[in-house]
């Protein structure tokens, strides 16, 4: 079967009501290996047991970031292709992508609060992210503004393409602009290699989140297919009802 | 080159004369920097300090206001649709207008910028070399915000839209102008890398972001 037949929506409407009980089952099990491991995880000798919002934070972190490159790629299938399923896949992974932010974002300054004293510190990371957030809710305002679902799939699709090119600048600028004003940075990355005992967990939280994250970017392109029918079933009905009077 | 020029001069024609939109991001600009002394206090040294910071996101802020209509009113007499048929490539007159708003609105704020510093207690010698990163910065504030300002008529919504999806591009804009403004005021650190990544993204933004907005305008008015 040729890649092309995936992108009827109909054939991958059937391909998704297959795929996903597994997709949601092998989530299911990885998130509970996963969440079991990292709760029998060893305390960290300096920050406790607080290191454990790490097997949280670091897979959203990924994810936030990995929605946007979902996106970039689903934009060139819009605007070169214009593939009606390219629109779907963007805009369904938006708000998915900017829940992962913000769960990263969330998740950050909890674990900020007990190591570095304070809910929110302007550190480089913590503001690209926050920057990426504000680009994600650029997007979905503009899904939300636009009145016909395709022209505002093709706005979304160019400012995917622009902030996938300006995001590593906004994340060197920011990188350069914190060393500048606070050269002693309070946070610094491990600094030597994370232990196995924390690096299993991690990876098997990634992975749990990773799935995680189709199975939820499936059932939403799923749902915005048949809200798309329901639209356009919609408007050939009311356009049957004027014919008729 | 005539539809260049001639495109050129009729953008700012019609910035000057009708309704004044050239000045007002000026006018608008000279009173983002007035209030800001009523929120933050007198205190000539904080002022002093921070005065770069203030004209940069005063500058920020009036090229992003008087964007909203770039394309607005050009949408609403037909004149873009002609601008679509016409012999210049989409993308290059996109750019002509933009360069017309920046000579427009953006110039006039580098003019006024080293009254208004002096106004925030920095130093005379200084407020030349803000100038200077002004001069810089504010064509790549422009030719970020043409992007938003296509999407938006493409979309028929303007206002607040236009400034929710430029204003977090802007960002390293933002940083390395008040960068370069700061390394030349107070230092230590040299003025030659953040100016020269300053107009890195000016130079950048001429060229993609006059690409993206023809882009966004072809998608949006089919």
């Amino acid at each position: 079967m040729p890649v092309i037949d995936f992108a009827n929506p109909t054939r991958f409407l059937t391909i998704v009501n297959r795929v996903l009980p597994w997709l949601i089952a092998a989530t299911v099990v990885l998130f509970a290996v996963g969440l079991f491991r990292a709760v029998n995880a060893p305390d960290d000798y300096q920050q406790g047991a607080t290191v454990k919002i790490m097997f949280l934070h670091v897979p959203a972190a990924w994810l936030g970031m990995f929605g946007w490159g979902l996106m970039s790629i689903a934009a060139l299938g819009t605007l070169v292709w214009r593939h009606p399923l390219a629109d779907v896949a963007g805009k369904a992974a938006a708000p998915i992508g900017a829940a992962f932010t913000f769960i990263c974002l969330t998740t950050g300054s909890l674990w900020g609060r007990p190591t570095w004293g304070t809910y929110w510190v302007w550190d480089a990371r913590l503001t690209s992210m926050l920057v990426l957030l504000l680009l994600y809710l650029g997007v979905l305002a503009l899904y939300w503004t636009a009145e016909e679902p395709g022209r505002g799939a093709r706005a979304a699709a160019i400012l995917s393409l622009v902030g996938a090119v300006n995001l590593p600048i906004i994340k060197f600028s920011v990188d350069w602009w914190n060393t500048l004003h606070q050269p002693a940075s309070v946070f610094r990355m491990g600094g030597s290699k994370i232990d196995p005992a924390l690096l299993t967990p991690l990876l098997i939280m990634t992975l749990a989140f990773t799935l995680l994250f189709m199975t939820l970017h499936l059932a939403v392109m799923r749902n915005e297919i048949l809200r798309r029918r329901v639209r356009s079933m919609r408007l050939m009905q009311a356009q049957e009802l004027a014919e008729a009077t | 080159m005539s539809a260049f020029t001639a495109l050129l001069v009729r953008d700012m024609r019609l910035a000057i004369r009708v309704g004044g939109g050239a000045l007002m991001g000026a006018l608008f600009f000279l009173i983002v920097v007035t209030m800001m002394p009523f929120a933050i206090g007198p205190d000539l040294a904080l002022l002093a300090r921070i005065g770069p910071a203030i004209l940069w996101l005063g500058a920020l802020l009036a090229s992003l206001l008087a964007l909203d209509r770039l394309f607005a009113t050009d949408y609403e007499d037909g004149s873009l649709d002609l601008l679509m048929m016409g012999p210049l490539p989409l993308e290059l007159s996109v750019a002509t207008k933009a360069i017309a708003h920046w000579l427009t609105t953006g110039l006039p704020l580098v003019v006024i910028a080293p009254l208004l510093g002096l106004m925030l207690n920095v130093e005379l010698k200084a407020t030349g070399w803000l100038a200077l990163t002004l001069f810089a910065g504010t064509p790549a504030l422009t030719f970020i915000g043409v992007i938003g300002a296509a999407l938006a008529v493409a979309l028929r919504r303007g206002g607040l839209l236009l400034a929710v999806l430029v204003l977090p591009l802007t960002v390293p804009v933002l940083i390395f102008g008040v960068a370069a403004a700061n390394a030349a005021i107070v230092g230590p650190t040299p003025f030659g890398p953040p100016f020269t990544i300053l107009c890195a993204l000016s130079l950048a933004s001429l060229v993609l972001g006059p690409i993206a907005a023809a882009a966004a305008l072809r998608h949006g008015l089919e």
